[in-house]
């Protein structure tokens, strides 16, 4: 163990990274999903350990090949990372568990291991982006995860998958290359890309015109990227048509960790003096936060494809993540940090029921599922978890992160915000309750008298992913634990 | 003025050649012309990169006690994985192209708009 430990921030990344090409090589589908997932439970096993370790020992940093920072590239593990590490990771397990039946449905015979090499791929990217501690290498860990993510979309069924991934890869690009920009501008001022270093060297040249452009164009581009509205246009159409998996996959992470590194880059880099003091980055942030709860509600009430419907949810969703960001406290960040979390359990879940009904009918249309409910109790009911917990009810793990949202909100005496928190949470209980209905109340169609639950290893991480929503519900103790000491960090700008 | 735009004319290139870009990715509705659009806009960057790399009377980075002065060369690294990342994503993008003729029969973006009904 004593050689394995001290490697472990590398080891999370590698262990993936490997994994994907082995994958390609296998050939066969059961090979190559029996490698993807155990590099993914390893990758959920390291995030694991490291952070047990950074909530009881602090910070990690890793040198890669020994070559110390900032000239080498450092990985810097703390709470806040490790708490994102450990989503995506958890996620990616569970979601692979629920992989194969519907894989190989949705997925042409004879391609589905080039399927998890592409979703082991986008693993490593996504951990890569959230354990980094060199500006740089997060644009290529974006790039990773985003590529391999384009062609994961375009596996879909529908031929719109291959509209929908082009949309994305073309937004997608243009905002990694708003990062690209705005990272090197701020190594043409400083002459460092390592995180730590950066931080130290942004106060003395706070006045200087490059600084401000750099952290527009970052800015910009992680906006994109996390589909914060009006910078969302690529997000319905990505999740709608995407195979089942996939879409619990991104839904559940992909936004996340963009959002947690504007949250690194904004309070630990350029310090919330600088943004939220000198650039009026709170009413940037808040304004379309706002608008994206309303409008991406609004959207969802009115479609008729349950997956547009929650990937609409998904935008209103990313709009609370983001007020919580806009309100640049303490308690804010945590919000955040925990809606991150919480929403991630969430969408996964919804997304996953959605896939087993896909499985069944081969359609995710509101008319075609009338009735099914009754004749998919287990799916219906994490349907209902999931849904529940996307309104904010009590005992779901919706509500402990609306919860946090409100008190962080009525710290600052914003009352009028809370009112319009809880006024867009009515508009997801019409939603959803649009949703049961169809499911539970109406009438099955003539060709669906007797559909039955799907595949076992479909349901089973489904429900799985709906009772953890059940479980962070009721036992907050180590997510509020690991997200309060994040922001804590986070907020002092600890690297 | 005129002797400002001049000492930073590489600058000004890239600045240009990131908005003909940024524009044909936002106004041409071929896909093609899509990412031809996006791969100046790429390409703009690398030229970024590059020219701040660059210093004055510097020489390429070459071990050698006869040079002095040399070239940053860590920004032409970066680069040159990203030029590798825009590689990937033309070549990524361009297939997406080529499946999307094959069950489209088109590459308009407006008429590709209209041809799954309910978007």
């Amino acid at each position: 163990m004593n050689v394995v430990l001290p490697h472990l921030p590398a080891l999370q990344v590698v262990i993936p990274l490997i994994a994907a090409p082995l994958c390609l090589l296998a050939g066969r589908a059961s090979l190559a999903w029996t490698i993807a997932f155990l590099a993914s439970a390893c990758a959920t096993a390291a995030a694991a350990i490291l952070a047990y370790q950074t909530l009881h020992h602090g910070p990690i940093s890793y040198h890669m090949g020994g070559w110390a920072p900032p000239w080498g590239i450092e990985y810097a593990v703390d709470s806040a990372n490790a708490f994102i590490l450990l989503l995506v990771s958890g996620i990616a397990t569970v979601v692979l568990l629920y992989c194969p039946s519907s894989v190989s449905k949705e997925i042409r015979a004879g391609r589905e291991h080039m399927f998890y090499c592409m979703f082991i791929l986008c693993l490593t990217g996504l951990l890569g982006i959230a354990i980094t501690g060199d500006a740089f290498n997060v644009f290529v860990f974006l790039e990773i995860s985003s590529l391999s993510s384009y062609a994961l979309i375009a596996m879909g069924s529908q031929r719109k998958a291959l509209t929908a991934s082009f949309q994305y890869l073309i937004m997608g690009t243009i905002g990694a290359t708003f990062f690209l920009i705005g990272v090197g501008l701020l190594y043409m001022i400083t002459g460092t890309l390592n995180l730590a270093d950066l931080q130290t060297r942004i106060p003395q040249i706070q006045d200087s015109r490059p600084l401000l452009a750099a952290f527009a164009f970052i800015t910009v581009g992680l906006a994109l990227k996390a589909a914060l509205f009006p910078l969302h246009l690529w997000l319905p159409n990505a999740y709608a048509y995407a195979p089942s998996g996939v879409s619990a996959f991104m839904a559940a992470t992909a936004t996340k960790v963009s959002l947690y590194v504007l949250l690194r880059f904004t309070f630990t880099l350029f310090g919330a003096e600088f943004a939220f003091g000198e650039l009026p980055l709170h009413w940037v942030l808040l304004v379309p936060a706002v608008i994206a709860m309303f409008a991406g509600s609004f959207s969802a009430i009115f479609q008729h494809d349950i997956k547009r419907m929650l990937a609409y949810s998904s935008v209103a969703q990313i709009g609370y993540i983001t007020l919580a960001i806009a309100l640049a406290s303490q308690a804010g960040v945590q919000a955040a940090m925990l809606h991150m979390f919480n929403h991630g359990l969430m969408k996964a879940a919804l997304f996953c029921a959605l896939g087993c009904i896909f499985y069944r009918i081969g359609s995710t249309r509101i008319e075609d599922m009338a009735g099914l409910g009754r004749q998919m109790p287990w799916t219906f009911a994490a349907i209902v978890a999931g849904g529940l917990s996307l309104l904010g009810a009590p005992l779901t793990a919706g509500f402990i992160s609306k919860w946090f949202l409100v008190q962080a909100a009525l710290e600052q005496s914003l009352w009028w915000l809370v009112v319009l928190i809880v006024a867009s949470s009515m508009l997801a209980v019409v939603y959803v309750w649009r949703l049961v209905e169809a499911l539970y109340f109406k009438e099955p169609a003539a060709g669906r008298k007797n559909v039955r639950e799907a595949p076992l290893s479909m349901l089973l991480p489904t429900l799985l992913l709906a009772a953890a929503n059940i479980y962070f519900g009721l036992d907050t103790r180590l997510t509020v634990e690991l997200t309060g000491n994040a922001a804590v960090l986070l907020m002092q700008g600890h690297m | 003025m005129l002797q400002a735009i001049l000492d930073h004319y590489n600058y000004w290139i890239a600045i240009v050649l990131m908005m003909v870009g940024f524009y044909t990715v936002v106004a041409r509705s071929n896909l093609i012309k899509k990412l031809v659009g996006l791969n100046i806009f790429q390409t703009s960057v690398f030229l970024l990169y590059i020219s701040m790399g660059k210093v004055t009377g510097g020489t390429a980075p070459i071990l050698d006690d006869r040079y002095t002065i040399y070239s940053n060369p860590i920004p032409h690294v970066l680069i040159l994985t990203a030029i590798v990342v825009g590689v990937a994503t033309t070549a990524l993008g361009l297939s997406l192209v080529v499946r999307i003729r094959e069950s489209y029969g088109t590459i308009e973006d407006n008429e590709l708009d209209l041809m799954d009904g309910e978007t």
